[in-house]
């Protein structure tokens, strides 16, 4: 031992070396990771994403949308953005996003679901429908009806509907935006036939809901509940979501017919300014609904079943496929949403009356 | 002596019933009947239905980030939600088993609220208290904490549906098993940690197990209760069941089967795995099977 002094120090000097420099190395790993962290942060402020939160049958149409917009936002803004969806029942959806789901934009089935998060949270301004074109209604639709493929039960207008043993599948107007449109268009229907008679329309209206086999929450579960598991006879639906089950579950097995009366059907978009202000995505969720009314948006729009409010740029070809119709409009032949909701929709209105009498 | 009596216990049932073989033929076949309609042929549809496109679509479905993000989700809750049941589980049934103290019944009555409450409800307490217009909403908006439409949420929603699962399985079977064990431990010098490690936790170990695959099951099978706190977000807060649902009504039917095979064969494993300990175990479970 004494004859190695040396070498027993060279030992040590480079042990303690060996060890400075594993501490060396450490401290450069933990410098490399602080760099990496703060690399992704900075990342992060370069990439963002949004929460639209839709009804049920816009899932086809912003899965197409919202890459088009997220290449669009990268191009302008350099920033890359990502689009989470959550779809269900309109009046469902608008409740979560009062109980604080962190919508960034809603895209409701009907401005009166948005008019109850502006009026509940705060969180969106009273005239939010002002903010963008077409009272924010980017694409509109109405509402048909969908029969079995030869017509069996001869359904061509509304009040075959209320014939006995005509079995009906129409969602709840009491969670369902669709259902909502589907009552009014039956009403303006019945409002025509019997000039206006409120008792003879409430009779026509409960007649077509005792008709009514099953009543789904949301407008996707009456489409499946009509198409997948072949209850009833006709199902009131969307024109959008009727075409999609044409498209989807085959055309050999159903068909559409047009009511010789229905309503424009508006659905609303706002982005909710209490949500985005705070994580700073304003811009985003704002170009993100202003980007629906671009040329490549409306085509797509069209593409979907959808009608665009922009039909100039749309293919003719999606534009042939929407048959003319007599439409009624919720703000000239109901007086606007706010009271529409008021006399049919809320506690204790025609709805219930209607649905109650319909089930004695 | 013993084969006497064997043979006895073998004839016994002939002796006890009066009804006839044609009686008997005819319910045994109406249990069978009800069992294969109401079980088995449900179970086969899902498989039917997931494969319905082919083996190796039924593959692509769990490629899918959505359905991958589910997954991770589902078993997330699960880590989470199954431990903290367990250790509940085990520290109520320990309580109640082996101590008296007031309030003992109350304990045990409220162990078993979430069996009879709706899931439903159970979601809707948790956004009661804890959504934006809930008690605790304008704090926790405050202090920028998501709980409702994130995984506190969830995890807090699954946590009290599978709640008595392990402590009802093991309340049981600790009473049957008594305090004598312990206490001869505790009268030999352990402590009350030592005496739990070495008497009671292998005396109640298959029952523990048992409670947990059922608790395990159920945290990830959980519709309801999670369908109100999740706020359905695709590749975020959306659970298995609730990607089921999701695809389902995409149209994507054999997609949605396929996911649902998963917790059909998650099902299948707890149900053989329960099997397996009761041939195994049968006597220290009895207790348990008897509730």
């Amino acid at each position: 031992m004494q004859s190695f002094p040396v070498g027993a120090s060279i030992a040590r000097r480079r042990s303690r070396s060996s060890r400075r420099s594993a501490a060396l190395r450490q401290a450069r790993a933990f410098a490399a990771a602080l760099a990496l962290l703060a690399a992704s942060v900075h990342a992060a402020a370069a990439q963002t994403s949004l929460l639209n939160v839709s009804y049920d049958p816009t899932r086809e149409l912003y899965a197409d949308i919202n890459p088009l917009f997220a290449a669009d936002w990268k191009k302008t803004s350099g920033q890359d953005v990502t689009i989470q969806m959550s779809n269900g029942g309109s009046g469902a959806q608008a409740r979560a996003v009062i109980a604080g789901l962190d919508a960034s934009v809603v895209t409701l089935a009907v401005a009166v679901d948005i008019d109850a998060i502006a009026e509940q949270t705060g969180k969106i301004p009273a005239d939010w429908q002002k903010r963008l074109p077409d009272n924010s209604s980017p694409y509109t639709s109405t509402i048909v009806l969908l029969v079995r493929k030869g017509n069996p039960k001869h359904i061509h207008d509304w009040d075959d509907l209320v014939r006995p043993g005509v079995q009906v599948v129409t969602p709840n107007p009491k969670t369902s935006g669709g259902a909502r449109w589907n009552f009014l268009a039956a009403w303006a229907y019945a409002r025509q036939k019997f000039n206006g008679d409120g008792n003879k329309i409430e009779t026509f209206m409960t007649a077509m809901y005792k008709n009514v086999a099953v009543l789904d929450s949301g407008a996707r579960g009456a489409t499946t509940t009509f198409a997948r598991r072949g209850i009833g006879d006709v199902l009131i639906a969307w024109e959008n979501e009727a075409f999609l089950a044409l498209h989807e579950l085959g055309a050999d097995d159903f068909e559409i017919v047009t009511p010789s009366i229905s309503i424009l059907a508006e659905p609303t978009v706002t982005w909710v300014d209490g949500n985005v202000d705070r994580e700073g995505k304003a811009k985003a969720a704002q170009a993100y609904l202003e980007f629906l009314y671009t040329p490549s948006a409306q085509r797509v729009i069209a593409k979907n079943f959808y009608r665009p409010v922009e039909p100039q740029f749309a293919a003719a070809a999606d534009l042939a496929r929407f048959p003319k119709l007599h439409l009624v409009t919720i703000d000239k032949d109901f007086g606007g949403w706010a009271a529409a909701q008021k006399k049919y929709f809320a506690e204790g209105g025609l709805v219930d009356r209607i649905v109650a009498a319909a089930h004695r | 002596m013993g084969m006497r009596e064997a043979g006895k216990a073998a004839t016994a049932p002939e002796s006890v019933t009066t009804e006839s073989r044609l009686a008997r033929a005819v319910l045994i076949a109406l249990a069978v009947l009800f069992l294969a309609i109401f079980l088995i042929l449900p179970v086969l549809v899902v498989f039917s239905e997931a494969l319905a496109k082919g083996f190796s679509f039924y593959l692509t479905t769990f490629k899918d980030a959505d359905a991958q993000a589910a997954i991770r989700l589902t078993l997330i809750v699960a880590a989470i939600a199954v431990p903290l049941n367990t250790l509940f589980g085990i520290a109520a049934s320990w309580a109640i088993a082996k101590f008296e103290f007031p309030g003992k019944s109350l304990l045990t009555t409220l162990i078993d609220l979430p069996f009879s409450i709706s899931p439903v409800i159970s979601g809707m307490i948790y956004v009661l208290l804890f959504g934006a217009q809930g008690y605790f909403g304008p704090w926790l908006t405050a202090h920028g904490v998501q709980i409702i439409f994130a995984l506190p949420g969830i995890v807090l929603a699954t946590v009290f549906v599978t709640f008595p699962f392990v402590a009802r399985e093991l309340i049981p079977l600790m009473q049957e098993q008594g305090s004598a064990d312990e206490e001869a431990a505790l009268t030999l010098g352990a402590s009350g940690f030592q005496a739990f490690l070495t008497i009671t936790l292998p005396n109640i170990a298959w029952g523990l197990l048992y409670g947990v695959l059922l608790c395990n099951a159920r945290a990830m099978g959980e519709f309801g209760a999670v369908s109100v706190v999740s706020g359905h977000i695709s590749g975020l807060t959306n659970t298995i069941p609730l990607q089921v649902e999701l695809l389902y009504n995409d149209y994507n039917f054999a997609a949605a089967f396929a996911m649902a095979s998963l917790l059909t064969l998650l099902a299948l494993v707890t149900l053989a795995a329960k099997t397996l300990l009761e041939m195994r175990y049968g006597d220290s479970l009895a207790t348990s099977s008897r509730l």
